[in-house]
């Protein structure tokens, strides 16, 4: 429970999934499910698919129609609780925020890993991104089994 | 003693406005200030200005007017910039200990081995706050830190507190430090929280689950074990009256422990001065007693940021804001913005208490005299 060790259940992480006729595009996924003082992911849409009331506690809504999955929140959300999916034939691309060093190369393949920290199976570093406007957090693509879709957050170096 | 140094000593050093303190509320109160064209003296005890947001590398929350979505690290260095820019009317003075406050303003410093007097006509007392500690067996061992150590070893001078690491607390401070010291590549093996429930926001607490760390609530710290330093420590199961129950104790091996159980306002100045004080629990403490103006009960001395009550660095950022206005606008040296300043500074400090977590703030302020910035 997600008060109690920090894990979302089940119903709370597919609840911020659009249906997956929505995935053949690439969308974010908002993993805000706590009233905290803090609107960046909305005023950093470009798309303004994004939007939090004057009451900056309330909890962002996301407009999948108008989300293209650009990612520009994924850096921009201080609480790295936002990520991009979009569901590729039996693979889901996702992309997700990385802030340690070594970071992985491009064409690796990585553990992937659940939002327990348990490792779930393969994923594949499809791209590393960092500019300067990410503001040293990057951006990692990878691709996992679909299988892995309401299960896969991050990524840990095989040892 | 030199002559030239006895001269000194006798000499008194005469400023409208004293600003003790160069965090985020300190370093606001004096851009406000200078904003309104009023001179002032900041007085920061370390070497380099910023308060704690100097070893903040994370990006903070809050909206875009209190920096949100910048890291700690880049926030102190917009702040100190911004009062910089000001060398005509901020005098800074660096590793400057204040150590006396008088009721006729007179501000007493140690700079360079010399005291120095300070005769202020107002005070702004921006001190910010001290850790918590907690008590437990051998609670005193080497390698047992609080989390500013921690934070300060590992992000100001770049030296690895320790290789095997159990984290007690789990407010934010206790999760983003957690988060820190495994990208510093420090091994921590759990975070345990007293409570029932984690303290901190829940996104902070999920970034570190997913890296593989498991949060304990309904646990704590029942002792420390070792000689020169702390070698293993003893955690044990609270039931829901916080007592300890038999049986549920747990080793681990660690070479550091990280104590990251709350702040509390580093208000010494102002109880030395005579500053009505009221305890206040859910502000961390001892607080004095203040208005909407962020005027203590002595006129003229002002208080903001963490020593009028424990909140997060985008409230101080704020409150230094209303602090500094306030201040001069008593000293009679308008900002040209005042009236449109204020209301929206207010407004953002409402906005910012306003969620569930600032709760507890709300409450706080209620019982200390504070009125307004809260719906």
């Amino acid at each position: 429970m997600l008060v109690k060790d920090g894990v979302a259940t089940y119903e709370q992480v597919i609840s911020r999934f659009p249906k997956q006729e929505f995935l053949v595009k690439p969308k974010a996924i908002i993993e805000c499910y706590e009233n905290i003082p803090c609107n960046p992911c909305s005023t950093s849409c470009p798309f303004d698919a994004i939007t939090i009331l004057e009451d900056i506690n309330q909890l962002p809504k996301i407009d999948f129609d108008k989300c293209t999955g650009c990612g520009v929140c994924i850096y921009n959300c201080p609480g790295l609780a936002i990520m991009v999916c979009q569901i590729i034939g039996d693979k889901v691309r996702f992309k997700i925020p990385y802030e340690f060093l070594p970071y992985p190369n491009e064409s690796e393949t990585w553990h992937a890993i659940n939002r327990k920290g348990e490792i779930i199976g393969d994923a594949l570093i499809e791209k590393v991104m960092l500019t300067k406007r990410q503001d040293r957090t990057a951006v990692i693509q990878v691709l996992v089994d679909k299988e892995n879709l309401y299960d896969f957050v991050t990524i840990r170096r095989k040892i | 003693m030199s002559k030239y140094s006895l001269i000194k000593v006798k000499y008194m050093i005469k400023k409208d406005l004293v600003i003790i303190g160069g965090g985020p509320a300190g370093l606001c109160a004096a851009k406000m200030v200078a904003e309104a064209n009023q001179s002032c003296m900041l007085i920061d005890r370390n070497q380099i200005l910023g308060g704690q947001l100097i070893k903040q590398t994370h990006m903070f929350f809050g909206s875009e007017k209190q920096y949100a979505k910048t890291r700690g690290i880049d926030i102190a260095e917009k702040l100190v910039e911004d009062v910089k820019k000001y060398s005509d009317l901020i005098d800074i003075w660096e590793d400057t200990t204040v150590v006396g406050l008088y009721q006729d303003k007179v501000v007493t410093v140690l700079k360079n081995e010399r005291y120095v007097k300070i005769q202020a006509k107002a005070i702004i007392i921006a001190t910010g706050a001290s850790e918590k500690v907690l008590a437990f067996e051998n609670n005193d061992l080497p390698g047992i830190y609080g989390a500013g150590a921690v934070q300060t070893l590992m992000n100001v001078y770049g030296v690895k507190p320790g290789h095997k690491i159990v984290m007690v607390g789990s407010g934010n401070i206790g999760l983003i430090v957690s988060y820190q010291l495994m990208q510093a590549g420090v091994n921590v093996l759990s975070i345990i929280e007293a409570s029932p429930k984690i303290g901190g926001y829940k996104v902070h607490a999920s970034k570190v689950r997913r890296l593989g760390v498991n949060i304990e609530t309904s646990c704590t710290i029942k002792k420390a074990i070792g000689h020169e330093n702390v070698k293993k420590i003893e955690t044990i199961k609270l039931d829901e009256n916080w007592k300890e129950i038999e049986g549920t104790e747990k080793e681990y091996e660690v070479d550091a422990v990280c104590i990251a159980v709350g702040l509390t306002p580093l208000t010494n100045l102002l109880s030395m001065i005579g500053c009505q004080m009221k305890y206040v629990s859910e502000l961390g403490g001892l607080v004095p007693i203040i208005n909407e103006n962020h005027e203590t009960s002595i006129e003229n001395i002002y208080v903001c940021g963490d020593a009028s009550g424990i909140e997060e660095a985008s409230s101080a950022i704020v409150e230094g804001y209303l602090a500094g206005l306030h201040a001069c606008k008593k000293l009679g040296k308008f900002h040209p913005k005042n009236d449109e300043l204020m209301n929206e500074y207010h407004q953002q400090l409402t906005n910012l208490r306003n969620g569930p977590f600032g709760e507890k703030i709300r409450i706080g302020l209620k019982k200390q005299g504070v009125c307004k910035d809260v719906s």
